[in-house]
This record gives structure tokens, C-alpha cells and sequence, in this order.
């Protein structure tokens, strides 16, 4: 589709804005720009139409079933959307807290937030929680950094290490690189779960912790994980959880009561607000007891009188993780959605999303390798390695399911698998549609068999074919 | 319960597939324990309608009928209901990050849109998808430049930065074998002078803010040539809305510019989400961080977009990539966009006018109030700082009850400036409530 | 004569000067190259050090330092026209040269038939 600068007619208008009630006053011409920016020049209906068109190109979980895994791609209620847009929410200046006895005119937002970083850190089975952290990988950041100024408040400046499972999502090196420590993989063993002796081998007094995605990135739940916080811990290191999967375990395991010392959440993952088409999301952070002074503030309080109010007196914190508060609108859904599910429902979620996996997984058990033979959680990692022997590979795959009318899983991650593809149902889709999704993946198997040809075509039915790439990456063209 | 799906009958037909009988067994299977703690401590789930006036009820102890004449970073700018109707679309809201990008071309697209669009507000070459938010996107420029200049290992920072950003400088930077240099502001002013004398060779990045903090607007070019000179990179954290109107950091010479977006129509939503964006130059475009989008062609020749210079993410480098970031703000982005485009070319030069007149009048209103008088006399765009007779914190009480949220008390940051205040003002401020501002802090002194 | 680092880079020395550059082997695993990060002139390395690194849509290799020397000159050819590198990755697609080298890094480096049997593995 033509971009929105080639539709744009010199002149034409969209908004129009009341006059000036004040007189103009003029700037030194020397500190004004030489000419407007070129920005489009359309009418309101031609943008409308314009950006119309092109959110249709897009799959969504609206229109389209969205298995990612460890997306959690699960269904956006929509009664979250109009609680966030609520005016009491959307028109507050966050600083208004902060001016003397400003907080009265706040009660509703500070309650939310601290109400929520309770509930959160209650459902996980933590001391406390942050909700600064813009995004999960932020929040993986949070922790991190809550690890480093803990223990350089023990003195121990040794611990530099960082111990990452080898199938660990890339932010989790990126983190931690970014928080001062290093990084040494740990291998899985052939059950997909963290090889115990490899990690005793890697324990010593420069550990500083470990970093675990729980369930792991393969989609199962490691048995020994306490058996594992419990060494660190012995070893003088601390262990953070990621909690990327946590859809799986919600209502069931706390990972708290693992032992964990940190754990973000993915808000746009577990918690149901949306994607947004790559964000914003939010990742919250909970805390064990001893990392309680490290939070990031301003923190807001309730006194005895159920009156909120906001702190900044904790001389061990580390300080701004976010301008303010974190991204309260996403928060205000994220608490709607915890409301709506209670304890009773966080079971059924983690128990339908686990249910439909393991249902997906021995549907296409007869036609799709599978590296690990055994359960999996609320996602599965199938191989398409029997495909790509006959040149069909996970990325033709893809491109044929998008052709059938589903947004393709999680290809070619977790990286030990190879040919991988990452299906994630969630708990918000119907048997009807795993049923088709399953009968699509096993149609596509067929034609690998007879006709791979076909799949290597693919997508035909989208707005444009398969890109090229490189080209793209060699020739960066990333604006007009 | 909570969007649930499936029917008892069906888990059951499920679990026969599976040959099982419970999901008690299905739980074994996975090697998962009983749990240990008892959920139904925890409140049971409510409906619909019940926390919609949960929320409401909150919503309503929150005041939204002060006038706002906060700034700081952060603006009460007008947001036309056309950025809400796009960014209520399913295509746009319920997608995921445009990882296939045949199935994305509208993220895609509209990520490519965005990218020129703040190029081309800015002044300068090349975007990324977006980032956090405007504190963040300062952090990020400057580990950019750390891994451009790789031996130099100081940062010269003016205190006319906003002081919340370079809080959060100082504890994304406290793990980091890094010198930052804070050069004190003069009044409304930032140290230039001072700036300069604290870059050297070690100096990997300058960071200023534009219009500064106290909203004076600086023309930092002649500086930047110094600056380059001794082989620094030159960071501008800049406020969009004001690049409609003033000499943008393209022109000036910066080599990267960041800054927050919310401005460009996003709520302010008590906190975010926000948005942060950053440009530089084509030089610089494979040390940037953050999602790009970039324009090829499919196999039949059609033009499409696709994310591309992957090689920098954190998917692929892990450690060695350029940042952590994984997601960026595309919805904001969007919204962003959806603002710039509707408001267009010259609309937004109209709100960055109406922006300064009020400014300007309010200036008048307010320096004429006997005891009251303005920092300075530089330029602004739309936000000063009043001189007050009394610690403005003792003022600002006595003014909210009055309706009236009338600025951000300079104290709370900077020892010494108890008694200034930083008031904005936006194109949604009418003459009648510049006029009530007045009134009220006459009235009160 | 042309020596292999388990990393998979090459280097060939002629009068004092290395010239270095990755494997038809490596290139090949990358897939198309998109592009490749320089080392800058002057920049001193020593042998195992990060000089630069290779990339391609999907991924990103570090290159590892075979020899300890400074770099002399680039391989600008392959700046402007990275696949070379795909092409003629073991001729054309050299990357860059190091002077002042350590000949003593050479003794830990492997012969084609040794790498050639290495990546066999």
C-alpha cells in the first residue's frame, strides 16, 4: 500500500484547532527552523482510511489463531480496554502525585498500583513487587541489577557470573550483560531440563546467580528446579526466575515457594493485556524478602488509615527504573484481569493451557519429530526436521500456515532444537480450533510428503509473498 | 471464569485422547508437583460488571478537573479522538511483534512511516521502531556511543537535564566501568562553557536536553562544533511537540537525538506507557538499538516492509547485542504517527504556536503578580520558571485546592531552587485559566 | 600457505604482512552475509581478542583474532559488497591485514587438512 507521504496534497488539512486566545508571540527567527517539517498533509478521512487498511493487514488474536510460543498470545478482554481509557486513569499527570498533598487527588491510581504489586506478589508467592519495569526485559533488568546492589551491599565483589541455561531467550545474556555480569552457559541434559552436574561444575565463589525460565524454553517443567535454587543459593548465589511461561504454573506452582529470589512477569504474556503489535508490554518484578530495600522507587504506601502515598526514602534502592510509576494504563489492565480470574481462576488457566498443549503435541505426534518425548506444559516444541530431509523447513511451514488462515508458531527457538517449531495454544482457544489448527499442520506434513514444492511458495493468500531479506539488511531503505 | 474456552466435556475428551483419566494425572505426567500453597486464599474471581465498578470507583477518587499546568517531560497536549479509534483496532492491538512479516504488513508499514515521520520532525537520517521511553532512549544513546568510541570511557551530562532522566541514568549506569561528568545549569541556562571545558579525549558522548529542562531553547551548534572536534558523539534529548517550530538537533549537528514521545499523542496516563524514539545518522544506523524496519520486495517485485539489521538484537547477539530491548512501543509509536499524520504538516507547527503564545501571555500575566518574577529572560518555547517570594512547595497545596495543579516545585531536585517553580503550558490552556492561575497565586501572596 | 583457527578464521602470512579472513566453511553456515563489522587501522589485537564480526539476516559471529598484530589495512571492497564474502570467502573476501605480528600465535593454528578434518566432526 502506498505510504501515507505519497497520499499527502500540499494544503490539505486534517485537524483544525481554535484560534489563538492570546496574542502571537513571535521567536528570534534564528532559533526557528528553516522549513516545516514534511509531514503528511491529508484529510482526516484519508488518514483514517489510510491506517484502516493497513491494521487489516495484520493477523491478530482478534481475527486469527496466534499459537507463538512463549507468547501467550491468549485473548484481550475487552472490557480492560475501557477500564484503561477511563478519563479518572488516562487524564492524570503523573507528577500531580508528588506535589505537597498531591496525593489526595490520586487515592484511585496509587490504591491500583499498590493493591496490584500485593495481589501479584501473593499469586507468585513473594514479599513484593515492582510494577516499574516497562517491559519484560526491562524487568529481567530490574532483577538483576536488585542482585548486583545486593551484593555489593555484602561486600561480595567476586560475583560476577551470571549462569544461563543454553536455551535461554536471548534477553536473558542481554540483561544480565547489561547489569555488569558475565555470562557462562549451562547445557541441558537429554531430557531437555538443566543438567545438574554440569551446573555443579559451574558453581563456585565468582557465581553471582542463575537465571531460569521456569517452565523452561523446550515447554517443560523442570522437577529438580528447587533442587537447583537450593544449590545456587548453597554456592552463595542468588536465582532469579523468568517468568516468560508463568501461564503455565498460574495457580498451581508459585515460584516463590521454589525458592526464587526474583521473578518478572510479562503482563502482555500471562496477564492478558495486549501485544500491540510488538508493545508496549510491562514486566513486573517480584521480590523475596532480602532484596525488599533494593526496589526501585518512588513505592507507594498505605498507612494504617488506608490512605496511599508515595516514598522515596529507601537508601538502598536502585533508584528509577521508569520515569514514574511504570505503564500504568497496562497495569490498570493487567489488575482488571487478576480481579476477573481470582485464585480459583488462575488454576483453570494453568490447567487448560497445559491441557490444550499436550493435546496439540499427540495430534501431530505421528507426523512431527519431537526431540524430547515427553509432557510438556502449556506449550510444545515440535522438530520439523523430518520435513526439511525432504527441503521443506519450519520457515516453509510457517509461510503455509499463514496461507490456512493461522498466524504461525514460534519458529527456529529455542535454539538446541532444531528445525524448531513452538506451538502455544493458551487457554482461551476451543478444542474446534485446535482441532483445525492440527488438521492444517497435518495437511501441510502431507504435502512435504507429495508435494513440497507447493509449501515452498507459500504464502500466496497474504498482501505480499516472501521477503527479501537480505537485501534489506544490505541495503538498509528505512525511511522515505 | 476467566475467557476459558473449553467445556467439561471437552477436557475430557482431551484427556481420553491422551489416555487419561484427570488432569491430576496429566500434572504427573509433567513431572509437576501438588501445589503448596492454597489458592483459595486469594480473593475469588469477579465479573465483568462487578470490576468494571470496582475500576470506575477508583477511577472517580482520582481528580481530573484540575487544570494542569504541569510539564516537565511529560504534556497535557490535546489527543484527537482519531488516535484512539486506529489504536482500537484488532489488527493493530491484539498482533504480536511483526516476526512474519507477510502476515504484519500493517505494523510493518506503519513502523516505516513512524521512522520517517520523526526523521523528518527531527532533522535527521535514520530512526528505530522506538524504545521505552525518553529516559531509557538516553541510557541506550549512550551505551551507543560507548560501544562506537569503545576506549573512551566518560560522559560529560548538563544538570539542565531533566533531573527524573538523569536519575534513572544513574541507576541503569551504575554497573557500568563509566565517569559521568554533571555539569551544573545557571539559572534558566545550561553551562555551555562549562560543558566544553569538561569534554576530552575520554569524553565518549555529551548529553544536553532541548529545549532545556527550565524550557529555555539553546542553539548548541557553534558548541557541537567544539565537541566533535575532540571526537565525541553529541546526544540531544529533545521535546517533539517544540521541533515543529524551533532549529531542529539535525540541523544544529547533533549526532543522536532521543527523547520522549508522549507529547505526540499519548495520554498521560499517570505514568505510561510513554514512548521513546531515536534518530541518528546513517553512520551510526547498525549501532542502534531497537526494532528497525526497513522497505524491500517480495518475490513477485511488490514493495513490503520487514524488520531487518536483526544481527544487532538480542535474539541473535544474546550478550554482545546492542541492548537488552526486545519489545519497543509500537502501539505508541502508532499513536505517535496517527498524531503527526492528522495534525499534519502544518497543524503541528499550529499546537507548537499556540504552545508559546500561551506561554508568552502567561509570562506576562504572571511576572507582572507583585513578588513574582521570571528566571531569566532567554528564549522558551512553552515552560519557564517562576521566582517566587515563598518555598513554591508551601504555595502548590493552597493552589490544588483551588483547582489548580500549577507546576512542578524545582527544590525537590536542584539544592537552592526552593522558591522556583516550572510552569507549562499547552495548546489545551485557555486564557481563562492562565487568567485563574494568576489570579490565585496573587491572591495567595 | 594458509592456517585455521578452531573459530574458523584463516590467515596467510607473506613478508611480515597477515592477511586474514573466515573459512568457505564458516560463510557457508552464515548464509548470505549482510554485513561485516571492520576492525579500525591502527587498532592492536592480540591473539583469541574480538576484531570484528560477521552477519547475516539471521545471525552474527564474532571474529576471533588468529594472530596477535596491528591492523594495517581493511578490506574496503568487502565493505561496500559484503556478499564477496560468500563468493570468495578464502580469496576476494579477505578481510583484513595485520603488521607487527606475533609469529609465535601461528604454532596453535591448524593446517587445511587439520581444519578440514576438525570440522568434519
Amino acid at each position: 500500500m502506498k505510504l501515507i507521504f505519497a497520499k499527502s496534497v500540499e494544503g490539505r488539512r486534517g485537524l483544525r484547532l481554535p484560534a489563538s486566545d492570546v496574542p502571537a508571540a513571535e521567536l528570534p527567527q534564528e532559533l526557528l527552523r528553516e522549513q516545516s517539517a514534511e509531514l503528511p498533509e491529508v484529510s482526516e478521512l484519508d488518514a483514517l482510511r489510510h491506517f484502516t487498511l493497513l491494521g487489516r493487514q495484520n493477523m491478530g488474536v482478534d481475527t486469527n489463531f496466534y499459537p507463538l510460543g512463549s507468547c501467550t498470545m491468549k485473548y484481550n478482554p475487552k472490557i480492560n480496554e475501557r477500564l484503561a481509557a477511563l478519563p479518572g486513569f488516562t487524564e492524570l499527570h503523573p507528577m500531580l502525585a508528588q506535589l505537597p498533598e498531591g496525593e489526595q487527588y490520586c487515592q484511585g491510581a496509587l490504591a491500583l498500583l499498590y493493591e496490584c504489586e500485593k495481589l501479584l506478589a501473593q499469586a507468585c508467592g513473594f514479599a513484593d513487587s515492582t510494577l516499574q519495569p516497562m517491559a519484560g526485559a526491562n524487568g529481567e533488568l530490574t532483577a538483576i541489577m536488585m542482585f548486583a546492589a545486593y551484593l555489593k551491599s555484602k561486600g561480595e565483589t567476586r560475583r560476577k557470573v551470571m549462569l544461563i541455561p543454553d536455551s535461554a531467550h536471548g534477553t536473558n545474556p542481554a540483561s544480565a550483560a547489561v547489569a555488569g555480569f558475565t555470562c557462562r552457559e549451562i547445557a541441558s541434559n537429554e531430557e531437555g531440563d538443566l543438567d545438574i552436574e554440569e551446573l555443579k561444575k559451574a558453581l563456585n565463589d565468582e557465581v553471582a546467580g542463575i537465571m531460569l525460565t521456569t517452565p523452561n524454553t523446550l515447554g517443560f517443567y523442570n522437577s529438580s528446579v528447587a533442587e537447583v535454587v537450593a544449590l545456587v543459593h548453597q554456592a552463595g548465589g542468588l536465582a532469579y526466575c523468568d517468568g516468560a511461561n508463568l501461564n503455565a504454573i498460574l495457580g498451581r506452582i508459585r515460584p516463590g515457594d521454589l525458592g526464587f529470589d526474583a521473578m518478572h512477569i510479562n503482563t502482555h504474556k500471562t496477564l492478558s493485556t495486549p501485544h500491540g503489535g510488538g508493545g508496549p508490554g510491562s514486566g513486573p518484578v517480584c521480590v523475596a524478602a532480602r532484596l525488599l530495600p533494593f526496589l526501585p522507587q518512588p513505592k507507594v504506601h498505605k498507612n494504617a488509615e488506608g490512605l496511599y502515598s508515595l516514598s522515596e526514602d529507601a537508601p538502598q534502592s536502585i533508584g528509577y527504573i521508569a520515569p514514574y510509576y511504570g505503564n500504568f494504563s497496562i497495569i490498570v489492565r493487567a489488575y482488571a484481569y487478576m480481579l476477573m480470574c481470582g485464585g480459583n481462576g488462575f488454576q483453570r488457566i494453568s490447567e487448560n493451557a497445559v491441557l490444550s498443549a499436550n493435546y496439540v503435541r499427540e495430534r501431530l505426534a505421528p507426523w512431527y519429530e519431537q526431540k524430547y518425548e515427553r509432557s510438556c506444559m502449556h506449550e510444545c516444541v515440535l522438530s520439523a526436521s523430518r520435513q526439511s530431509a525432504l527441503g521443506v523447513n519450519a520457515l516453509d511451514i510457517a509461510k503455509a500456515l499463514l496461507d490456512r488462515g493461522f498466524h504461525a508458531p514460534t519458529i527456529y527457538f529455542p535454539l538446541i532444537v532444531p528445525e524448531a517449531l513452538m506451538i502455544e495454544p493458551t487457554e482461551t482457544e476451543s478444542k474446534q480450533t485446535l482441532d483445525e489448527f492440527c488438521e492444517a499442520m497435518i495437511a501441510i506434513a502431507k504435502l512435504a510428503e507429495e508435494n513440497p514444492e507447493e509449501l515452498k511458495k507459500a504464502p500466496l493468500s497474504t498482501p505480499v509473498g516472501r521477503l527479501d531479506e537480505v537485501t534489506a539488511a544490505r541495503q538498509p531503505l528505512l525511511r522515505v | 471464569m476467566p475467557f476459558i474456552a473449553n467445556t467439561d466435556a471437552e477436557r475430557r475428551e482431551m484427556l481420553a485422547f491422551l489416555g487419561l483419566d484427570s488432569m491430576g494425572q496429566l500434572w504427573q505426567k509433567a513431572q509437576v508437583p501438588e501445589p503448596e500453597f492454597d489458592f483459595s486464599q486469594m480473593p475469588e474471581g469477579i465479573s465483568e460488571l462487578e470490576v468494571s465498578q470496582k475500576l470506575q470507583g477508583l477511577a472517580s477518587k482520582n481528580d481530573n478537573g484540575l487544570i494542569c499546568f504541569l510539564g516537565m517531560g511529560h504534556y497535557d497536549h490535546f489527543i484527537p479522538a482519531a488516535v484512539g479509534e486506529v489504536l482500537g483496532q484488532s489488527g493493530f492491538y491484539t498482533s504480536y511483534t511483526p516476526y512474519q512479516p507477510e502476515a504484519s504488513q500493517g505494523t510493518l508499514q506503519a513502523i516505516f512511516e513512524w521512522q520517517s515521520a520523526i526523521c523528518r520532525l527531527s532533522g535527521m537520517e535514520v530512526a528505530n521502531a522506538s524504545l521505552y521511553d525518553g529516559g531509557s532512549a538516553i541510557f541506550e544513546a549512550l551505551t551507543m556511543s560507548l560501544r562506537t568510541l569503545r576506549r573512551r570511557r566518560e560522559v560529560v551530562v548538563s544538570e539542565a537535564l531533566s533531573p527524573i532522566y538523569r536519575k534513572m541514568l544513574d541507576t541503569y549506569c551504575a554497573s557500568l566501568d563509566l565517569k559521568i561528568n554533571y555539569v551544573p545549569a545557571l539559572d534558566e541556562k545550561s553551562d555551555i562553557e562549562g560543558i566544553l571545558a569538561a569534554v576530552n579525549e575520554q569524553t565518549a558522548c555529551v548529553i544536553v536536553q532541548y529545549p532545556n529542562v527550565f524550557g529555555t531553547i539553546e542553539d548548541w551548534s557553534a558548541a557541537l562544533t567544539e565537541i566533535k572536534a575532540q571526537g565525541a558523539l553529541t546526544v540531544c534529548s529533545a521535546y517533539p511537540s517544540a521541533l515543529a517550530l524551533l532549529k531542529t538537533p539535525g540541523e544544529m549537528g547533533f549526532d543522536i537525538v532521543v527523547g520522549e514521545g508522549q507529547p505526540l499523542g499519548l495520554s498521560l496516563a499517570f505514568g505510561g506507557p510513554y514512548l521513546g524514539y531515536m534518530c541518528t545518522g546513517n553512520k551510526l544506523m547498525r549501532k542502534m538499538p531497537g526494532r528497525i524496519a526497513g522497505q524491500t520486495k517480495d518475490t513477485q517485485g511488490r514493495t513490503g516492509y520487514v524488520l531487518t539489521l536483526q544481527a544487532r538484537e538480542q535474539h541473535i547477539r544474546r550478550e554482545q547485542a546492542m541492548s537488552n530491548i526486545c519489545s519497543n512501543k509500537n502501539l505508541c509509536a502508532l499513536a505517535a504517527l496517527v498524531y503527526m499524520t492528522v495534525l499534519g504538516k502544518q497543524g503541528l507547527r499550529e499546537v507548537a504556536q499556540l504552545c508559546h503564545n500561551k506561554a508568552a501571555y502567561a509570562r506576562q500575566r504572571l511576572s507582572a503578580i507583585p513578588g513574582v518574577e521570571t528566571l531569566g529572560d532567554s528564549p522558551f518555547f512553552n515552560e519557564f520558571v517562576l521566582q517566587l517570594p515563598r518555598p513554591a512547595e508551601s504555595l502548590l497545596a493552597e493552589l490544588l485546592k483551588k483547582g489548580i495543579a500549577a507546576g512542578v516545585p524545582l527544590g525537590k531536585y536542584y539544592p537552592g531552587r526552593e522558591r522556583q517553580l516550572l510552569v507549562a503550558f499547552t495548546e489545551k490552556r485557555s486564557k481563562e485559566e492562565i487568567d485563574l492561575l494568576a489570579e490565585n497565586l496573587e491572591a495567595l501572596l | 600457505m594458509k592456517l585455521y583457527a578452531k573459530t574458523h578464521e584463516w590467515v596467510q602470512v607473506e613478508n611480515g604482512i597477515a592477511t586474514l579472513g573466515i573459512s568457505e566453511f564458516a560463510a557457508e553456515e552464515l548464509g548470505d552475509v549482510t554485513y561485516i563489522e571492520m576492525p579500525a587501522l591502527d587498532e592492536k589485537f592480540a591473539a583469541g581478542d574480538i576484531f570484528g564480526s560477521v552477519e547475516s539476516v539471521k545471525a552474527a559471529s564474532d571474529l576471533f583474532c588468529p594472530i596477535g598484530g596491528s591492523i594495517c589495512e581493511i578490506n574496503e571492497e568487502l565493505e561496500d559488497e559484503p556478499a564477496l564474502l560468500n563468493q570468495s570467502a578464502e580469496d576476494q573476501g579477505w578481510i583484513c591485514k595485520l603488521e607487527k605480528i606475533n609469529e609465535s600465535d601461528l604454532s596453535a593454528l591448524m593446517s587445511l587438512e587439520e581444519y578440514l578434518a576438525f570440522v568434519r566432526e
